[in-house]
């Protein structure tokens, strides 16, 4: 059993060991992504592998000051450090200086402060403290209230600021929440409603129909195979398609058949949600109520993605769905990403031998986009070693977070994990085209203090609280 | 413990899918699509074309005739032309601002972020002073090319012209690409496959903005440009020089050929021009000036021009009739002068005279004569003459007789049908086609088929087809090149003639065209026109016992044969076999060197 008192003893140096491998990796990377012939040495702070040297010794001199800062420091400013921030948050609007057309940087000569990426540890602990408090209880509808208002408050200001990736982070939280007690439905909606949204957009009209009508039958036949009257739905749809298909006929009207589908489909939901609201199948009911808001949902996505989102929004999940192919245009940087990661292939090019980085074919090669430098010049077996490590570091914080005995630290636990997960998530899913482009870093990876500094102090105040673990009831 | 703690099992089972779902995707990316592979190497590589320089040319004596000099193309990459200033880029290149708009354009339509050539062949004089400036222009570039340059302004027709290949070159060999050079006439053409060399690829590293970033593997995968090969041409540059000297201010065609090797020694289509107007920038303007001049200086006499070959055409009739034994050696026809019919004499003589005095007195009734008697030596008049034509051809007249001349005529010799359809089938005799008998009429044949008779006379019944390539750098001259021809004449048949020859030249005529210490044989020719002076003709061999040279010099309006183109002749065989032209002859250099006959009507 370790000594209680002992700091050092309890630290866990495993979760250290894995940051110091990626911030070295990350380190080494950058300084490959952007090496020149006339700055070759790795130490040159003209360079941004010089400087992320720099970097990296302040967030190890910053990781140390929060592991000997007292552990209930944090536990008892966290609302102070979290209104501090929010308030810096709102300074930014009106005082930032604008970079990239995001408004959220002060500027002190040539050194930057980045509020919004403060405010990830900040929303962290006052989340943690809040549901930390006794008697909360998580189903309460005054609680959802303020945890959303702690959650998409910081969301909020920054998108203010333009920089929509950095607001996207806080919906990771619903992870912590879920594991706090959230309803599992709310996944699963939130799941069901992204699916959708993406069908919507990829596939015809007629075929989204079908696929629906066919999900909502076998879901019913799932829920009760042996149910005698199951043979009566098919026919119930059936007659409703066939129904408005000879209206749509005889009345000479113009609908498609996608159209006549889906409007079939409805009216025979409605059909056996009134049979099973009065006969008291709640299954039944919950079931046609889904399929119902999925239809609705669906007719309603078009509308939203052509006259809400944005023309470059727009572009980019078009990209990503392969709904168009505009390698040149909006595509550009995920196609370019491919070919670097791609032509790595099994074992890499070797260090520094990567052309697409090197050469500049890649943007952001060493801020958003450093993973295509391990993918080019490491291959298959570097990628893989770096998202082991970070699957190791996810499931270790894990294993960290449930092992505290105070509520405080397993959700703020959690809360590092789900924000790290989620940037690990976004950035290499964009490098590889699978997620849209959204500029936001891969932690402890990509070129820049304030974001190095911030998931440094994210993951060492977590380290603290769990260093102390003994002393917490 | 609470109660939602199964829960972490979910999240880390969302993790790991995640992680998962990477993992395979990675897979598929880097393992098992090779696409991307193929897209990284289309991005960064770019194959620079190497151009090499063209082969050597020589003369027969090893003196060098063609060289390479550089030149340097302008190329624009229009996507990466920044502002700039216009004004000091025309001043530096000399072209005007429009000129400039308009190429750039023209570059942005082919693509924007590939090159293409601005600007051709600049020189380096100019070049130096662009390469110094050129790092101002954002998105110029330059490539170096060779281009032609002579040593004399001579043989313009022999060795031929360099130009940039049209779409009918690129779609015959798929070597060429556009932009790319070849031999457009002369041994630039016939011999293109050897002189051009082979291209060769470097292959360089780009970076996104196409910015050279080195060379791809340390150049491993280049492929060096191979020169052309050299080329030692049979030409004799001094007397090609000389030749052409003195054919300055004339019209005609002179070709020398060492008759034991069927080399020719000098080609001369006169008016000639510099060649070295056809290179660079200046070809185009000065091919258009060139092809507009009436004196058309571009058309190749000596191999396209078919003349009557007139009283030189003696030779092969006076020939024709000992062999098929129309007439012997004894046989003598009277000569009325200019009484004769049905063809006058121009000159008095001895009356009648044998064929070596007709030979040296040009004796128009013995070759009337002789040519009746050749055509009435068969049964019917169809049957004689073509016994005379099969003659006749025996001497390459009327036939391709080198696969070195490519763009040579066959040269015009009638045919029994011909005639036939002219007068009607067995309407026509001897009387009729007489004009045939001095080498009129009809008749049509190239400088470089008679020269070629010349030489099967010296050769006392053979030839080799008349070349212009003595040796190639690793490839060896065409076989068919080196094989002896024979003409249908046994070699005691051309004694009487050379006698005959031998007296032309020893003559009146010793003093003008005579060779010191040389016994040169030759034959004047008086062409008849009538849009002009006549036609002055002469051909000769020398010496008479193993010839070295056999020459056919026409004159056009040269008034008669002996006044221009005998002493010509005399002249270039003197240069050729004794290096220097003698004192007494002089005076008729500088007559010759003088005379400007590109008046038609000259005094008589």
């Amino acid at each position: 059993m370790p000594k209680r008192n002992s700091l050092w003893a309890n630290i866990d140096w495993v979760t250290v060991l894995i940051f110091l491998i990626l911030v070295f990796l990350g380190w080494i990377n950058i300084y490959a992504s952007v090496f020149n012939q006339e700055h070759q040495s790795i130490f040159d702070t003209t360079q941004r592998y010089g400087k992320q040297l720099i970097f990296i010794g302040a967030a190890l001199a910053i990781g140390f000051l929060i592991l000997i800062i007292d552990s209930n420091f944090y536990v008892f400013f966290s609302f102070i450090i979290y209104g501090l921030i929010v308030f810096l948050l709102i300074l930014v609007l009106f005082l930032g200086t604008e970079i990239n057309g995001q408004r959220g940087w002060f500027m002190f000569g040539p050194i930057g402060f980045q509020p919004s990426e403060f405010c990830k540890f900040a929303t962290g602990l006052a989340l943690a403290s809040y549901m930390n408090t006794h008697g909360f209880k998580l189903q309460t509808f005054k609680s959802l209230i303020i945890i959303s208002a702690i959650i998409l408050g910081p969301a909020v200001l920054i998108l203010f600021q333009n920089d929509t990736g950095s607001a996207l982070v806080y919906f990771s939280f619903i992870l912590v929440l879920y594991r706090e007690g959230l309803s599992g439905v709310v996944l699963f909606f939130g799941t069901l409603l992204i699916l959708l949204f993406i069908l919507a957009l990829i596939i015809s009209n007629l075929a989204l129909s079908l696929i629906l009508l066919g999900s909502f039958l076998i879901a019913f036949y799932v829920v009760n195979a042996k149910y005698k009257q199951y043979l009566k739905i098919p026919v119930i749809y059936a007659t409703g398609i066939l129904l408005l298909f000879v209206v749509n006929l005889i009345i000479g009207s113009d609908y498609e058949f996608s159209e006549v589908i889906t409007a079939g489909s409805i009216l025979g939901t409605l059909v056996i949600l009134g049979y099973s609201y009065r006969k008291k199948l709640s299954n039944y009911t919950t079931i046609a109520l889904i399929f119902l808001g999925s239809v609705l949902f669906t007719i309603s996505v078009d509308y939203a993605f052509y006259n809400i989102l944005g023309n470059h929004q727009q572009e980019r999940i078009n990209e990503l769905l392969g709904i168009q192919s505009d390698p040149l245009g909006a595509g550009y940087n995920v196609n370019q990403s491919k070919i670097a990661i791609g032509s790595g292939g099994m074992f890499g090019k070797g260090f520094l031998e990567g052309t697409q980085t090197k050469f500049n074919f890649v943007p952001e090669q060493s801020t958003d986009f450093i993973f295509c430098t391990v993918g080019e010049e490491w291959g298959f077996v570097g990628s893989f070693v770096v998202i082991g490590l970070f699957m190791l570091l996810f499931y270790r914080l894990i294993w960290l977070a449930e092992r505290q005995r105070s509520g405080f630290s397993r959700i703020y636990g959690y809360s590092v994990t789900v924000i790290l997960f989620f940037h690990f998530l976004v950035n290499i899913g964009m490098t590889i085209g699978i997620m849209p482009v959204i500029g936001i870093p891969l932690p402890f990876f990509s070129y820049g203090g304030s974001s190095l500094w911030s998931f440094t102090i994210l993951l060492f105040i977590f380290l603290r609280l769990d260093a102390s673990r003994y002393e917490k009831f | 413990m609470d109660i939602y703690s199964r829960r972490k099992y979910y999240v880390t089972a969302i993790f790991f899918a995640v992680g998962l779902i990477f993992i395979i995707k990675l897979f598929g990316l880097q393992v098992l699509d090779s696409k991307y592979k193929i897209s990284a190497t289309n991005n960064v590589l770019r194959e620079i074309v190497q151009y090499p320089a063209r082969g050597l040319i020589y003369d027969r004596n090893g003196t060098l005739m063609v060289f390479n000099k550089p030149a340097y193309d302008l190329l624009v990459t229009p996507r990466e032309v920044e502002k700039f200033d216009t004004v000091a880029f025309c001043n530096l290149l000399e072209i005007s601002k429009e000129d400039l708009i308009a190429g750039i354009q023209k570059a942005r339509d082919y693509s924007t972020y590939k090159s293409s050539i601005l600007i051709k062949q600049i020189p380096p004089e100019s070049f130096a002073y662009l390469q110094e400036q050129l790092y101002k222009f954002k998105g110029f570039h330059t490539q170096s090319r060779t281009l032609r340059e002579y040593a004399n302004p001579s043989a313009a027709h022999v060795l031929g012209y360099v130009s940039e290949v049209n779409d009918t070159d690129i779609g015959n060999d798929d070597y060429y690409k556009s932009g790319d050079y070849i031999g457009a006439s002369g041994i630039e053409k016939t011999y293109e496959k050897q002189v051009r060399g082979v291209k060769g690829i470097k292959k360089q590293l780009v970076d996104v903005h196409n910015r050279l970033k080195g060379s791809y593997l340390d150049g491993a995968e280049d492929i060096p440009a191979e020169i052309g090969n050299d080329i030692v041409t049979t030409l004799d540059a001094d007397l090609q020089s000389y030749a052409e000297e003195l054919f300055q201010n004339k019209k005609g065609a002179v070709v020398a050929i060492e008759p034991s090797t069927g080399e020719v020694l000098a080609l001369v289509s006169a008016p000639t021009y510099d060649p070295s107007l056809l290179v660079g920038r200046i070809r185009g303007a000065n091919y258009n000036r060139l092809s507009e001049d009436p004196l058309k200086p571009l058309f190749n006499r000596a191999i396209q021009a078919k003349y009557p070959p007139g009283s030189t055409f003696k030779i092969i009739n006076t020939l024709i009739g000992l062999e098929t034994e129309s007439i012997n050696i004894n046989t003598r026809f009277s000569c009325n002068g200019k009484g004769s019919v049905p063809l006058r004499c121009t000159h008095s003589h001895v009356s009648p005279g044998n064929v070596v005095d007709a030979i040296r007195e040009s004796c128009n009734p013995f070759l009337w004569n002789t040519f009746r008697s050749i055509i009435y030596h068969e049964k019917t008049v169809a049957e004689g003459f073509n016994v005379w034509r099969s003659f006749v051809e025996s001497f390459g007249i009327g036939l391709i007789i080198s696969t070195d001349f490519p763009n040579a005529l066959k040269g015009d010799l009638p045919t029994e049908e011909m005639y036939n359809k002219i007068y009607g089938k067995s309407r026509w005799n001897p009387l009729t086609i007489r004009s045939l008998a001095i080498g009129q009429g009809e008749l049509g044949a190239t400088p470089l088929q008679m020269a070629n008779v010349a030489a099967i006379v010296a050769n006392r019944g053979y030839y080799y087809p008349p070349h212009l390539v003595r040796e190639i750098e690793n490839d060896t001259v065409s076989q068919t090149l080196k094989e002896k021809k024979y003409s249908k004449i046994s070699p005691e048949t051309f004694e009487p003639i050379i006698l005959g020859m031998e007296q032309v030249v020893k003559g009146n005529m010793a003093s003008r065209v005579g060779v010191p210490g040389v016994i040169m044989c030759g034959k004047t020719g008086t062409v008849e026109n009538n849009q002009g002076s006549d036609h002055s003709v002469f051909t000769a061999f020398a010496p008479k016992d193993n010839p070295k040279i056999a020459i056919f010099v026409y004159v056009e309006n040269g008034v008669w044969g002996s006044r221009y183109a005998a002493p010509m002749a005399g002249l270039m065989v003197e240069k050729y076999l004794n290096d220097t032209i003698s004192s007494r002859k002089k005076l008729v250099e500088q007559e010759m060197l003088n005379a400007n006959l590109l008046d038609p009507n000259q005094p008589k």
